[in-house]
Order: C-alpha cells, then sequence, then structure tokens
C-alpha cells in the first residue's frame, strides 16, 4: 500500500495504491514519469509526503528524505537501463551485493529460471533479444524483493509482439506477487490489459480515478473523454425533462435528440454529450423525412480501420459501421447526404451525472 | 656526442606526476559538479578553470606571489604542483563533460537497487565512462608534457641547479616573468 501527496515540477497530485496494477494514463508531459522519479527518490518533491507500508519514504514538513537505495522500490525505466557493461548474471547480481555468496547464487538462479533467462545469462543485454532484455529488467528489479514496482512503460519500440511479452512479463509480475505496481502507461490499451485501476491525469493534475472500464464509460467531464480519446463529444442544451416518460430533449448545434432522463440536471443546463461510434447507426439518405433520432449529415471522409470503416460527417459526426455494410453503399460515399441515427440509450451526458 | 635523454625523461616523469595529481582532484570535483547543486557550485567552477584563462606566466607569477611569500622551498613538489593546477581545468571540463554525457537512467537503476555513491561511481559510472575519462586524461598529460612556461618559472625561481637542462628557457620565462611583474608594478 503506498500512499502519496506531492508537489514537485508542476505536478500536484495525491493518491493510494493497493496491490495490483494501478496505471497512470495521460498525455505525453503529463507528469507521470516525474512521480515515478519522486516515489523512487530520483526527483525531490517541494511539498507533500510519500508513506509506503507505513514507512515514510518523504516528508516535506518533517524533512525525512530517504535515498533511493533505502527506499526498496524496484524501477523499470523507459528504455529498461540495464547495465550495458555486465552480463544479464551480473546486472541479477548487483542488487545482492550484501548476501552471502551461496544466497546470491540461488536468487539469481531462481530468478532467471523464473524469467527463462539461463541460456542468455551469461550474455551482455545488447547481445540478446529485446524480449529477454525486457525480462531481464524485470527479474532485476524484483530481485531485491522490492516493496514496490515502478514501472516506467516505452513510449515506443514495443510492436505487436513485444507488446505481448510485456503483457505476459507485467500479468506475471501482478498474478504471482502482491506488490503494488505503478506503471506510467503510455496507451489505453495497456491501461485496460493490466490495470485494475487507473489515474487519469493531465498537466500535473488527477482528472478521475477508478477502474479502466468505468473511466472510459463515464468520463468525469470533457478533458477527460477528450484524454481517453473519445469521438463525437458535442456541446448541448437540455431543453426538456421528462421523467413520466423518462426522457429528455438535448438540443445541439444544429438539431435536437431525444435522449434518456437525466436525473440531477435541470433545464437549461449546458452539457456535453458522447456517443461511441460504434453505436451510430449510419445509411445513405434516401430522400426520406429523417425519424426521430436521425439527423442527415454530409459524408467527408470514409476510411478503414483494423475492425471496421470510419465514416467522417460533416459537424464532427463519427461513426463505425461494419466494412460488409458500407460496402453496399458504395456509390455513396464522397459528399453525398446521410442519415445518422443517434440511438437514445447510446448517448451519454458528462457533467450531470 | 652521446646523445642526453635526460630532459625528455624529466619532462615526460613530471607531466605523468602532474597528470595523476591533477587526476585525482579532478576526478572527485568533475563528480561533484556533474551530480551535484549547491550554494556556490558555479563559483568552485569558476574558480577551477581560472588558470585556463591566464597565460602560463602570469600563472606562475601569482602562484609565486602567493606561495613565495611562506617560507616553501621550491622543489621537484613545486613543479610538479604548478604543472597540476595548470592541468586542472581542461581534465576537469573534459571529465565533467564525459560524466553528464552518460545515461542517467543506469546509475538511477543502480540507486533503486540499493547501491550507494561510491559503489554506482566505481561499478557502474566508471567503467561506462572510462573511454571519456581516459581521452581527459591523455589530453592533460599532453597539456602538462607541452606546457612547461608556468613550471619553469616558479622552479627557476628556486634557483636550484636540478632542472639545468631547462635553464636556458627558464632565463627567457623569468625575463617574461619579469615584464609582467614590472608591468603590473606600472599599471
Amino acid at each position: 500500500m503506498i500512499q502519496v501527496r506531492l508537489a514537485a515540477h508542476g505536478v500536484d497530485v495525491e493518491f493510494q495504491a493497493a496491490p495490483g496494477i494501478t496505471a497512470l494514463f495521460g498525455p505525453a508531459a503529463a507528469g507521470k514519469t516525474i512521480i515515478l522519479d519522486a516515489i523512487a527518490g530520483f526527483v525531490t518533491p517541494a511539498s507533500g509526503r510519500i508513506i509506503l507500508d507505513d514507512e515514510i519514504l518523504f516528508d516535506a514538513a518533517s524533512h525525512v528524505n530517504l535515498p533511493p537505495r533505502r527506499r526498496h522500490c524496484g524501477y523499470v525505466a523507459r528504455h529498461w537501463a540495464l547495465f550495458p557493461h555486465m552480463s544479464l548474471r551480473d546486472n541479477l547480481l548487483f542488487p545482492l551485493a550484501g548476501l552471502p555468496r551461496l544466497e546470491r547464487h540461488r536468487r539469481v538462479n531462481e530468478m532467471l529460471d523464473r524469467f527463462s533467462l539461463e541460456e542468455a545469462a551469461p550474455r551482455r543485454p545488447h547481445a540478446v533479444s529485446p524480449a529477454q532484455r525486457l525480462r531481464a529488467t524485470v527479474a532485476r528489479a524484483l530481485i531485491g524483493e522490492p516493496r514496490l514496482l515502478l514501472v516506467d512503460e516505452p513510449a515506443a519500440g514495443l510492436d505487436i509482439a513485444m507488446r505481448a511479452e510485456w503483457y505476459t512479463v507485467l500479468r506475471m509480475v501482478r498474478d504471482e506477487t502482491s506488490l503494488p505496481v505503478l506503471l506510467a502507461a503510455r496507451d489505453l490499451e495497456t491501461c485496460f490489459e493490466l490495470a485494475g485501476n487507473m489515474l487519469l491525469l493531465d498537466a500535473g493534475r488527477i482528472l478521475q480515478s477508478g477502474p479502466p472500464r468505468k473511466v472510459l464509460d463515464q468520463p468525469a467531464g470533457v478533458e477527460a473523454a477528450r484524454l481517453l480519446g473519445i469521438r463525437n463529444l458535442f456541446p448541448a442544451e437540455i431543453v426538456a425533462l421528462d421523467p413520466g416518460r423518462n426522457t429528455s430533449r438535448l438540443r445541439l448545434e444544429n438539431f435536437e435528440l431525444t435522449g434518456p432522463y437525466l436525473p440531477g440536471c435541470l433545464r437549461g443546463d449546458r452539457v456535453w454529450l458522447c456517443v461511441e461510434p460504434g453505436q451510430l447507426l449510419a445509411a445513405p439518405h434516401d430522400g426520406s423525412k429523417p425519424a426521430m433520432n436521425q439527423v442527415t449529415a454530409r459524408l467527408e471522409r470514409a476510411s478503414e480501420t483494423p475492425l471496421a470503416m470510419r465514416l467522417e460527417f460533416a459537424g464532427g459526426i463519427v461513426a463505425e459501421i461494419a466494412r460488409r455494410e458500407f460496402e453496399a453503399h458504395k456509390d455513396n460515399a464522397d459528399n453525398k447526404e446521410w442519415l445518422v441515427e443517434f440511438p437514445p440509450h447510446a448517448l451519454r451526458v458528462l457533467g450531470c451525472l | 656526442m652521446p646523445l642526453d635523454w635526460s630532459p625528455l625523461w624529466l619532462s615526460l616523469r613530471y607531466a605523468g606526476l602532474a597528470t595523476l595529481l591533477a587526476t585525482l582532484l579532478a576526478l572527485p570535483l568533475a563528480w561533484l559538479l556533474a551530480h551535484r547543486r549547491f550554494p556556490g557550485c558555479e563559483l568552485l567552477d569558476a574558480a577551477a578553470n581560472l588558470p585556463l584563462v591566464f597565460p602560463p606566466a602570469v600563472l606562475a607569477y601569482y602562484l609565486l606571489a602567493t606561495f613565495g611569500r611562506w617560507p616553501l622551498k621550491f622543489n621537484w613538489r613545486a613543479a610538479v604542483a604548478v604543472s597540476a593546477i595548470y592541468t586542472l581545468p581542461l581534465l576537469l571540463r573534459m571529465i565533467r563533460a564525459g560524466l553528464e554525457a552518460m545515461d542517467h537512467s543506469v546509475e538511477n537503476a543502480a540507486r533503486s537497487l540499493g547501491a550507494g555513491e561510491w559503489r554506482i561511481f566505481w561499478r557502474v559510472t566508471l567503467p561506462l565512462a572510462w573511454r571519456a575519462l581516459f581521452g581527459a586524461v591523455l589530453a592533460g598529460f599532453v597539456r602538462a608534457l607541452a606546457d612547461f612556461g608556468a613550471t619553469v618559472i616558479v622552479a627557476s625561481a628556486a634557483a636550484t641547479a636540478w632542472l639545468l637542462p631547462l635553464a636556458a628557457v627558464a632565463l627567457a620565462a623569468l625575463y617574461i616573468g619579469n615584464r609582467v611583474r614590472r608591468a603590473q608594478v606600472l599599471a
């Protein structure tokens, strides 16, 4: 269990992390790495307090500032930071300097076995595969039996195979140890794959925290939604609320929609509305009058994604439909009027939840 | 006529000793300046680089003016010391650049793995930066070997005969030194 409250270099955060993986997610320069460095002791915060398992690592008020070597935090750096002049075995031996010889070798062999590194052990980091380098880094961080693991996910260089390896190794750490792990995640996929909890960071502040699914389903606000890459964000005004029929009426820039009843909101409130692209229904406009929640929009661009076709309409509306469905309407692709339907159940309102 | 090699040996020996002394001083100083921010670190940096801006004769003059008052005997130790002071700034700059160019995440990794600064220096920093450090020491040695002006003035001020091969140079240097001194007295 780690409790952190700190202000350093434009970062001002307060959070706790229990055993399991807690992901710090946010754009570049949101302060993820600074937070990890401050906990590890590489950076001294201006104020705050860091407590790990009842031990104070840092407290600005009482001038406690343990040096990194006494903080017992394993650190997996963004570029691995293995010692390039030592073999993998010597890399693993490095943290065990104070132990008796036999114990050292027992622990190293055990780690090499656990991370399938026996064959690569006598070689130096530049002479082994990237996957082995990754496993050696995590093994080295764990071998000194830290009480917390700090992981800075590499921003680049994780191709599809490495990404799978990365998930496997971190999942193994999560399942086989009871360590709290703080992971500076570079993309949302990592948060969903690994983290039980996530902190959404922007410009040094925590915008929202909670399980990744919940954060994505209910962003706390429009900034959070933007950071999560949610498309179809529209400002709207509530023009009517009908608790009897459990509906609401929302006025957007150019059209009105019927949505679910919004408890806690008042008529005239300005809110942000978002819809997942996959939940919009889109078909070419055949001249008929738009039905309820249907809007005519000009198709500006159609592009292919790995799973579907993404249709971008005028007015910032983005819909995703199955490719086969799109092929059927291919003639209507460019600059034609389409009918886009917003199913009421798909409408999510940010700001008055 | 048999060739007299003694000036060469003398120069090599003195340059070697001076480089050793300067390295021993420059290494901890460079580490300190590269790793720590403390009040007065810029001042220390500037002071250590001062010998770089002085012409050898002026440097020697100031050293004589400073230490000459004391009943200090100018023997070979003084010559080595002056040469070391003259070499120090170059060594310091190059070693510091070498240390600062290192990937600090490796040193930080060692810190998080429980190593103290001393152990990190010997086991991580030095093995990784040794090329840069070796280059710096070599450059320092060459400078100590080539620049003999300051050393010769100080050494000849002792007016001992042990630096005979350099006597001629010493006379010339003394002349320059005196001119500098006179220039300063006039000024």
